[in-house]
């Protein structure tokens, strides 16, 4: 069965953590990690495998910092 | 630190979807965590890179908190003084009428000091672009009120909320110029949700797209949070802003073609 899946990468230095991608995502697959970037914030992160690549994350990031993909995968 | 939901066979060029453009310089933006600014400036500059038209277009920054957008846009910027952004930009399409220009602002510099030159400039009908970013609040200089705060808002000059009797009715400005003749697209979006950055990528798009008619004044007014100065976190803004700002601030078109549709 295909399947489209999703993958982000966020840009751990230049997110400022102000979760706006956490309310845009509608699988909730974003998460604040636990961790600090070197400015001290709170970084977002993909936390479950639930992403379908929408790119609302991407699109609410107000500094850009989301690169999104996605591909149809064939799953057993 | 380890990635353990990552999946690094999706990451290849033909499967991306999304990614910041590269007409956006590739520095931090100054703006505080959560402000729209930063999700204006880059579908400003995507629409830019889907027309390619980024080399036939000269911005205008304001004074404000975007006030150093040229660091940020990659295309030609000029400078204005405080307020004056759409007399530079008269000058700028009347030397050069086939470049794209666009003027970018702040509620505190075209609804407050820069006024006479916004409602001039649209009653005279020029060729270009006004961006005006409407937060209800001075956000740079530390949150005062501005003729965009709402009644009873709270401001650092306001601290009791704004009082229409002492400091008067928010000015609306979008809805005042969309009564000159020489204005031929007004309209008001926000860059809240997925849903409506989109909308305003659309109304950025048609904003430039009416510059080759020739036609007069296409304005676009984004509604934007300023969780800084209004002091709470950047979700909590975004639903204030539903809550509040939408109500005094409604969407949506207000005029399309040169006729008024609100």
């Amino acid at each position: 069965m295909a399947k489209i899946k999703g993958d982000i990468v966020v840009n751990i230095e230049r997110c400022k953590g102000c979760e706006v991608c956490l309310a845009a995502c509608p699988f909730t697959c974003i998460a604040m990690s636990e961790e600090v970037n070197s400015k001290g914030y709170h970084f977002a992160m993909k936390v479950n495998d639930d992403c379908t690549g929408c790119s609302n994350c991407a699109l609410v990031c107000p500094d850009g910092v989301i690169t999104v993909y996605r591909a149809k995968v064939t799953v057993a | 630190m380890e990635e353990k939901f990552a999946h690094p066979e999706l990451r290849t060029p033909e499967n991306l979807v999304y990614k910041r453009t590269d007409l956006l310089v590739d520095c931090p933006l100054s703006y505080c965590p959560g402000c729209g600014h930063g999700v204006v400036h880059r579908m400003l500059m995507e629409v830019l890179e889907e027309k390619d038209i980024a080399s036939k277009t000269i911005g205008v920054n304001p004074v404000g908190c975007s006030v150093l957008a040229y660091d940020f846009m990659n295309i030609d910027m000029l400078g204005a003084a405080h307020g004056r952004a759409p007399a530079l930009a008269t000058a700028i399409k009347r030397l050069w009428p086939d470049r794209y220009v666009f003027t970018y602002q702040g509620d505190g510099d075209l609804a407050a000091i820069g006024t006479a030159e916004t409602i001039h400039a649209c009653n005279r009908g020029e060729n270009f672009t006004i961006i005006f970013i409407n937060n209800g609040i001075y956000g740079m200089t530390g949150g005062q009120m501005a003729p965009t705060t709402l009644p009873g808002m709270r401001s650092s000059t306001s601290p009791y909320g704004r009082d229409i009797d002492i400091m008067g009715h928010p000015l609306k400005i979008t809805e005042l110029i969309a009564q000159l003749p020489g204005t031929y697209y007004v309209t008001r979006q926000s860059v809240q949700t997925p849903a409506a950055v989109r909308k305003t990528k659309k109304a950025l798009r048609k904003a430039f797209d009416l510059q080759d008619e020739k036609k007069g004044i296409s304005f676009v007014e984004v509604v934007s949070n300023c969780n800084s100065g209004w002091k709470m976190t950047p979700v909590q803004s975004n639903t204030w802003m539903e809550e509040n700002m939408f109500p005094a601030y409604p969407l949506g078109d207000i005029k399309v073609n040169g006729e008024l549709v609100k």
